[in-house]
């Protein structure tokens, strides 16, 4: 066996363990060494000195819900574009390189497409998405 | 060519005897190997994020004509340790609202995902834990922990600050994911290969090699990739999720002593990251400016200084833009990354393709000065 068997993600593991040790032993420190007087008033919420008025878990305008949406589908095509992109040059010089542009340009514009769709319809805006709701809604 | 270090050192002699004390067990020694190359580097990069509050905090001094921090150690260059001191004696509190578990599993995600990205970090070409042949993918996956983790800071707080925080930070962080992530793909178009290392041997020798002076798309695709990265991490002019001024402390508004503490050194030390990846995929990272035959191990270090040094270059940037611009609004931030930032990363990836097959992937200086 050579040491590129060991290569793949133990490091990355290895990583991540000292981040959770750190993590744990940073903790273990804190409750060792800070003091702790617990009491009611210093457990609410902070609400600037008021008495917090219910709960945060309420209902809640989320603007810019649509850019949710949006980041997925960009998402899914960028993981799909990254073997593309990584292999391009290799396909350019086995000759290729026209197709795999058409091909790549094709793709992106279904992108952009999207984000033109999304722009047009306003949910890239804070005031005309808002607009576009209430219009709907009537 | 650049390797992990397991695989850098296996060419020296000495590799054979500590081989040999680990009576032959391959995968123990590489353990080993990997163990204290990732203490080394979690305690550098860890000291250069509570170097980064320091540096942050004496520059800001520096631009608004203060002397900021100058009592502890010489030039209060220790100040770091004292607030780390300070933090861990602090009370743990908790609103007895909060979700209990997501509160204390948020500041952990956000240093895992932030030390997970170290583990790719090409440090230098025999100083770098994992080629993982999809190195920068992985880095982009692996870091959207931190998105993860303050949004469940925002919201397990129950705290109405926190919660608006939150959902800025989410918003604001998947947004310019999308910029970033296309300026990466252009690189990875020009070098042919997601791994740190094809991207670095395409960069070698004279700044002309960089991606960044490779044609004029790379070069806008670079700008694009570190206003994305400001945003990505917080930084002001994008730090809405804690806008100081507007929602108390954002995202962290509940969290005290230790778990503060967390939050704020997985933020230094992202931006570290990115400023390093920034050095890695455009500035040529650790690669010397001309080429050498034989390899030695003070070389390697050399290059580690060449790589730090592009990449607190990077970071003096970064703080020196927080210090200089107001902070943007809300939707002004949302405008600027889909209306303006994600075109100009389309047409950079456009453009990049299209450059790889007309001139045949070559960079500009290769096609003036034809070597």
């Amino acid at each position: 066996m050579t040491p590129a068997n060991f290569d793949g993600l133990m490091p990355v593991v290895i990583f991540m363990g000292l981040a959770v040790a750190l993590f744990v032993g940073g903790h273990f420190a804190s409750v060792l060494l800070a003091p702790k007087k617990p009491s009611h008033l210093k457990s609410t919420p902070y609400e600037c000195g008021e008495q917090p008025v219910g709960s945060a878990w309420s209902m809640f305008n989320v603007r810019f819900y649509v850019v949710g949406l949006i980041f997925i589908i960009f998402d899914v095509e960028s993981v799909l574009m990254f073997p593309v992109a990584a292999i391009f040059r290799e396909l350019n010089d086995m000759g290729h390189g026209g197709y795999a542009l058409i091909v790549f340009l094709s793709f992106i514009s279904i992108l952009i497409e999207g984000i033109a769709y999304c722009w047009k319809k306003g949910d890239l805006d804070w005031v005309k998405s808002f607009q576009v709701s209430t219009k709907n809604n009537k | 060519m650049n390797q992990t270090v397991v695989s850098y050192l296996s060419q020296y002699e000495f590799y054979d005897v500590l081989l040999a004390a680990f009576g032959k067990n391959e995968g123990l020694l590489a353990f080993a190997i990997y163990l204290l190359g990732g203490v080394i580097i979690v305690g550098l990069c860890a000291t250069i994020g509570g170097l980064g509050t320091f540096a942050e905090r004496k520059i800001s001094a520096d631009i608004q004509q203060r002397l900021g921090p100058n009592r502890v150690g010489p030039y209060g260059i220790l100040q770091f340790l004292a607030d780390g001191v300070k933090m861990m004696t602090k009370e743990d509190v908790m609103p007895f609202t909060a979700d209990k578990m997501l509160f204390y599993l948020a500041p952990m995600l956000a240093l895992v995902g932030v030390f997970a990205t170290l583990a790719v970090l090409p440090f230098s070409s025999g100083l770098m834990m994992a080629d993982l042949n999809v190195g920068i993918f992985y880095l982009i996956a692996i870091s959207s922990l931190v998105g993860v983790s303050v949004f469940l800071g925002g919201y397990a707080s129950n705290s109405k600050w926190s919660m608006l925080g939150g959902m800025r930070g989410a918003s604001q962080i998947i947004s310019y994911e999308i910029p970033v992530t296309i300026s990466i793909l252009a690189v990875t178009l020009l070098a042919g290969g997601m791994s740190f290392g094809t991207i670095m041997s395409h960069q070698r020798g004279l700044p002309t090699n960089w991606f960044i002076f490779h044609n004029p798309f790379a070069f806008i695709a670079g700008f694009v990739y570190f206003i994305g990265a400001l945003a990505e991490t917080n930084r002001a002019p994008f730090d809405l999720p804690e806008a100081e001024s507007e929602l108390v402390s954002g995202y962290h508004t509940e969290y005290t002593g230790m778990r503060f503490g967390f939050f704020a050194l997985a933020e230094y030390i992202e931006v570290f990251v990115v400023c390093g990846v920034g050095a890695a995929l455009f500035l040529g990272g650790s690669n010397l400016p001309f080429d050498i035959s034989f390899d030695i191990i003070p070389l390697q270090l050399l290059e580690v200084v060449i790589f730090m040094s592009k990449a607190l270059a990077l970071y003096y940037v970064v703080i020196w833009i927080r210090w200089t611009f107001p902070r943007l609004r809300v939707d002004q931030l949302m405008a600027i990354c889909w209306k303006y930032l994600t075109p100009i990363a389309i047409f950079n990836l456009i453009g990049c393709a299209v450059w790889v097959v007309v001139f045949n992937g070559k960079s500009i200086a290769e096609l003036i000065f034809g070597h």
